[in-house]
């Protein structure tokens, strides 16, 4: 079906229809995009500040992302966070790479 | 009340400043008094295709930082008495404009004048998010062309994110100005449509402006296209696109080329 109406708008020799057709896709991902990129960056700061408080974290190490689908979004968050983590709160934060209690949070 | 009017596009070189010269000339041959202000810093050209470049001595940024004041730094048209021109710095870097000191000039031109016309630069930085920051309603000016259409949309999305409207909660105008159209490829199917375009930016359309050799005619003499020759197609559809900013309901007539030989013969065999 696609294939033969390519087909025909290039028989046609007219490439109009194809602008046309390309901005209505690309646009419709755009527009959703750009919504949600000062949300993504907002919950980049706000990702890095709840875990920053019980855990010394590498901003660059914190990954968000948004992903469009037909009736949903996905938002993908990845995190890499020291080997060691010590117990929660604020007092016991163990920095990246230093040995420590190998105890695991909860 | 001032009307605080942004010719905006996203995309450069489709017609924003031919567009400011020629609206801000045809509102005031109605009488109204118009400013036109480029926004463009260090790469000014309004002062170029309005025949003053030489005429230049204070411009936007020496206002704004209160180095001259305005009755010094507006330049009266030659042509048309109540047309004036605020100039953009040629010198300074684009950093020199802020929002409180564009905000305080426009504050002051709304004063002074029943249309504020701002300028903008290409692009989406600091000259023209300042350009529309104060608008009331934008012109957005596209060529049906498929990288002018998506930056119209972009910039379309900062007009209703980025203004000091949009920030209020109002809703922000905005009207497409169609530049370089040209009605034969678009009747061929070579070109997008303004049925085309329409459809993809949902904005109302102020009007559309032919191919014309008398847009570029009208740069190398320094007179906005709208001022002299009144036949010239371009300069119609500039007056009645003036005209529709002002309320008046000029029907907007979609220009039709006659059908091509190929067009014809086909049509007649159909027949």
């Amino acid at each position: 079906m696609m294939g033969m109406n390519i087909f025909s708008m290039f028989s046609r020799r007219s490439s109009a229809p194809v602008a046309h057709e390309r901005l209505k896709i690309l646009l419709t991902h755009e527009r959703r995009s750009g919504c949600s990129q000062e949300l993504v960056a907002t919950l980049h700061r706000a990702v890095l500040e709840a875990i920053a408080k019980h855990i010394d974290i590498d901003p660059d190490k914190v990954d968000i992302e948004m992903r469009h689908r037909e009736t949903f979004s996905l938002l993908e968050i990845n995190l890499e966070i020291p080997a060691i983590i010590a117990r929660a709160g604020a007092d016991s934060r163990l920095r990246h790479g230093q040995a420590g209690s190998p105890q695991q949070a909860a | 009340m001032a009307k605080v009017v942004v010719v905006t596009s996203g995309k450069g070189g489709v017609g924003k400043t031919t567009t400011t010269a020629a609206l801000g000339a045809a509102l005031a041959q109605t009488g109204d008094k118009v400013v036109v202000v480029d926004f463009d810093v260090g790469l000014r050209n309004l002062d170029l295709v309005m025949g003053a470049e030489r005429r230049v001595v204070f411009d936007l940024i020496n206002v704004a930082k209160g180095e001259a004041n305005l009755s010094q730094a507006l330049i009266r048209d030659r042509r048309v008495d109540s047309l004036y021109l605020l100039a953009a710095s040629q010198t300074r870097d684009k950093d020199a404009l802020t929002e409180e000191g564009v905000g305080a000039v426009i504050a002051d031109l709304r004063e002074r004048f029943d249309w504020v016309i701002c300028d903008s630069p290409a692009g989406i930085e600091r000259g023209a998010t300042l350009a529309m920051r104060f608008a009331d309603l934008a012109v957005v000016v596209a060529n049906p062309e498929v990288s002018s259409v998506r930056d119209s949309d972009r910039i379309i999305g900062l007009l209703d994110s980025k203004t000091i409207k949009a920030e209020r909660g109002e809703r922000m105008e905005k009207f497409l100005l169609l530049t370089r159209y040209d009605a034969a490829r678009a009747a061929r199917g070579d070109m997008l449509s303004v049925d085309d375009v329409l459809d993809i930016l949902s904005i109302p359309l102020l009007g559309i402006v032919p191919e014309s050799k008398d847009v570029l005619r009208a740069s190398n003499i320094g007179a906005p296209v709208s001022i002299g020759n009144l036949t010239s197609p371009a300069a119609i559809a500039y007056i009645d696109a003036a005209r529709r900013l002002c309320g008046v309901p000029v029907p907007l007539i979609r220009p039709v080329e006659s059908k091509s030989l190929f067009g014809r013969i086909f049509t007649r065999r159909a027949a």
